[in-house]
C-alpha cells in the first residue's frame, strides 16, 4: 500500500518518551505487583533478584510511574473530554468490533475507547499512589491504622488489577488497529490511518476543517 | 534449620504442604496457659525470652506506666501490660503478658506471599522463618491481635516463636520455665484446657463469677490461651480483643479476589486472541490513503514511489 500524504504528526518526541516511561514503569509494577499478589505468580521476583528487592523496589517504581503519569494527563487531558459523538460511538460498539466503522461520526484526536482507557487509568492510578503509599511500611507504617492499611491492600489489589485489563485493552487496540504503533515509535501515522479513524483531527491537521 | 526437619508442618505461607508419610502420627497439640489471676508483673519471662532468643532490646522511654518497653518490638516479643482496673470500691491490677497467639487459623499466614516465611507446625506452633520472609508487612494485616514487627534494619518479620527450638527437644518454652509463680504453664492443649477448668473452679469460688479461659473460637482456637478473672470482657486486658477473628477483607483479598483476577486477566488476554483471529486486523486501505490526500489537497503518491 502507498502513503499519498505527508506522515501526521501523531506525537512530539517528548510526548513519546513520557508515554515509553510510563509504559515500562506500569509493565514492571505489575510483574512486581503480580508477584506479590498471587503464589503462582512469586517466581516472577527473581525478574527483579528476589522477593526482599522486588518488595523494596515495586514502590519506588511506583513514584516514577506516578510522576510520568502525570505528565502524560497534563498533556492530553484537554482532549479527552467526552461529548456527544463519543456517546453515538459507544452505542456503536458492535459494529466497531467487527471492523465496520464507517458509518459512524467523525472523530477527534481520540475515540470513546482511547478516552475511557484515558479516565480509567487516571483514576485507577491515582487510587493505586493512594493506597501503595499507605502499603509501604518502609516509611509510612507508622501513618495509618492496620485496618486502614488492610483497606488499602484491597483497593490496590483491585485497582492494579483494573489497571492491567485496561493496559490489556489498549495495547489489543494497537495491535489489532494496523498503522497505531507507529505514533508511539515514530510520532507520526499516515494519512489514511488518520482520515479512517480520527477524520475530524485530520481535518485539522491539514487545515481543511 | 533442623526446628523444620524435626517438626512436621501443617501449613506452609504461599504454597501447600505434603501429607504426612502414611503411618506417621500428627504431633500433639501443644499450648501455653497463662494465669493472668497468678501474674505478679515481675517480667522474669521478658527478661528470659530476650536471653533465650538472644535478643537486645535497645533502652528506651518509659510512657508513664509499668509497660516497658511501651510496645511489642522486632526484639520483645512479649511484652507485660499493665491495666487499672476500678470498679466501684475495687482496684484491680490486670497485668496480662502480651505476644504471639498461636491462633490456630494464624490470619499472617493467611495473609504471608512469600512461600514459606510463615509456617504452622503438626503441633499448632505458628512460626516465622526469616529466610523466605521478604518483609512486606502482609502479616501485619493479616493478624487479629497486632503482633508481628517488622524490622528497619534487616526488613524481616519478628515474634514469637512458642520457643519451638525447645519444644522440639521436649523443653517447654523460656517464659514458662522463668516465672516464678507458675502463672504460665506448658503441656498439650488437652492438659491446658483441663487445667484452666480447675484454675477457673478455684476463681470463681473465690469472687470471680466471670473467671474463663480465653481460646477464641473466631480463630479456631488459639495455642497460646489465658485464664482471666473477666472473661466476659476480655477487652479489659489492655485491648484484649473480646472477638477476634481474620478480618473479612483479609478474607477477601487472600480469598476469591485472587482466582477471579486471574481469570479475568485470562480472559482478556483469550478474548484479544479469539478476536484478532476470528475478525481479523483493522487495516487502512489503498482507498483511505487517497481519500486522505483528496482531503490534503497534496496527491504526493507519485513522488513517494521512489
Ligand atoms: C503508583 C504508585 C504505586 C505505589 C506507591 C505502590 C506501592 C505498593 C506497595 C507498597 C505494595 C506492597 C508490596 C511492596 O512493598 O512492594 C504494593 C503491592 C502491589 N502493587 Fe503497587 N504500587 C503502586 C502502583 C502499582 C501499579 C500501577 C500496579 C499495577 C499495574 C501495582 C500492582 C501491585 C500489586 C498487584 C501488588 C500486590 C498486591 C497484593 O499482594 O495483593 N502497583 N504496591
Ligand atoms: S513480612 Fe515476611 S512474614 Fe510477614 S507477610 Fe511479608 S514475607 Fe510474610
Ligand atoms: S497472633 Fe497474629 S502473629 Fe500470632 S499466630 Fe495469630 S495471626 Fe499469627
Amino acid at each position: 500500500m502507498t502513503e499519498h500524504t505527508k506522515p501526521v504528526s501523531r506525537y512530539t518526541t517528548a510526548a513519546r518518551i513520557n508515554h515509553w516511561i510510563t509504559a515500562v514503569s506500569l509493565i514492571l509494577l505489575a510483574l512486581s505487583g503480580m508477584a506479590l499478589f498471587h503464589p503462582s505468580l512469586y517466581f516472577l521476583t527473581y525478574l527483579f533478584g528476589g522477593g526482599q528487592i522486588t518488595r523494596a523496589i515495586h514502590p519506588w517504581i511506583g513514584v516514577v510511574l506516578g510522576i510520568s503519569f502525570l505528565g502524560l494527563f497534563i498533556r492530553f487531558f484537554a482532549l479527552n473530554f467526552w461529548n456527544r459523538d463519543d456517546t453515538i460511538w459507544m452505542k456503536n460498539l458492535g459494529a466497531v468490533i467487527n471492523n465496520k466503522e464507517e458509518g459512524l461520526p467523525e472523530l477527534g484526536k481520540y475515540n470513546a475507547g482511547q478516552k475511557l482507557v484515558f479516565w480509567g487509568q487516571s483514576i485507577l492510578i491515582l487510587l493505586l499512589l493512594g493506597s501503595g503509599f499507605v502499603l509501604w511500611d518502609t516509611y509510612f507504617a507508622s501513618y495509618t491504622t492496620i485496618d486502614q492499611k488492610r483497606w488499602s491492600a484491597v483497593i490496590h489489589a483491585l485497582c492494579a488489577i483494573g489497571a492491567i485489563l485496561i493496559w490489556i485493552v489498549h495495547v489489543y487496540a494497537a495491535i489489532w488497529v494496523k498503522g497505531t504503533l507507529r505514533a508511539m515509535t515514530q510520532g507520526s501515522v499516515t494519512g489514511g490511518w488518520a482520515w479512517k479513524h480520527h477524520r475530524k483531527w485530520f481535518r485539522q491537521e491539514v487545515g481543511k476543517p | 534449620m533442623s526446628v523444620l526437619q524435626a517438626l512436621d508442618l501443617r501449613r506452609r505461607s504461599a504454597s501447600s504442604v505434603p501429607p504426612l508419610p502414611a503411618g506417621k502420627p500428627a504431633a500433639v497439640a501443644v499450648a501455653k496457659l497463662i494465669d493472668v489471676s497468678k501474674c505478679i508483673g515481675c517480667k522474669a519471662c521478658q527478661t528470659a525470652c530476650l536471653e533465650w532468643n538472644q535478643l537486645d532490646q535497645p533502652i528506651g522511654y518509659t510512657d508513664g506506666s509499668y509497660d516497658n518497653p511501651t510496645d511489642l518490638t522486632t526484639a520483645s516479643w512479649t511484652v507485660m501490660r499493665f491495666t487499672e482496673y476500678e470498679h466501684g470500691d475495687d482496684l484491680e491490677w490486670l497485668i496480662r503478658k502480651d505476644g504471639c497467639m498461636h491462633c490456630d487459623d494464624p490470619g499472617c499466614l493467611k495473609a504471608c506471599p512469600a512461600p514459606g516465611a510463615i509456617v504452622q507446625y503438626t503441633n499448632g506452633i505458628v512460626d516465622f522463618i526469616s529466610d523466605n520472609c521478604i518483609g512486606c508487612g502482609y502479616c501485619v494485616k493479616g493478624c487479629p491481635f497486632n503482633i508481628p514487627r517488622i524490622s528497619q534494619t534487616t526488613s524481616k518479620a519478628y515474634k514469637c516463636t512458642l520457643c519451638s527450638d525447645r519444644v522440639v527437644v521436649g523443653q517447654a518454652p523460656a517464659c514458662a520455665k522463668a516465672c516464678p509463680t507458675q502463672a504460665i504453664y506448658f503441656g498439650t492443649k488437652e492438659e491446658m484446657i483441663a487445667h484452666a477448668g480447675k484454675r477457673i473452679v478455684d476463681l470463681k469460688s473465690r469472687g470471680y463469677q466471670n473467671a474463663g479461659l480465653y481460646n477464641p473460637a473466631g480463630v479456631n482456637g488459639t495455642h497460646v490461651m489465658y485464664v482471666l478473672q473477666h472473661a466476659d470482657k476480655p477487652s479489659l486486658y489492655a485491648g484484649l480483643p473480646d472477638d477476634p477473628h481474620i478480618s473479612p477483607l483479609v478474607g477477601i483479598w487472600k480469598g476469591v479476589m485472587k482466582p477471579l483476577s486471574l481469570a479475568a486477566i485470562a480472559f482478556a488476554g483469550a478474548f484479544g486472541f479469539l478476536h484478532y483471529v476470528t475478525k481479523g486486523p483493522n487495516t487502512v486501505t489503498e482507498h483511505d490513503e487517497e481519500k486522505a490526500a483528496e482531503l490534503a489537497g497534496t496527491d504526493r503518491a507519485g513522488s513517494d514511489k521512489a
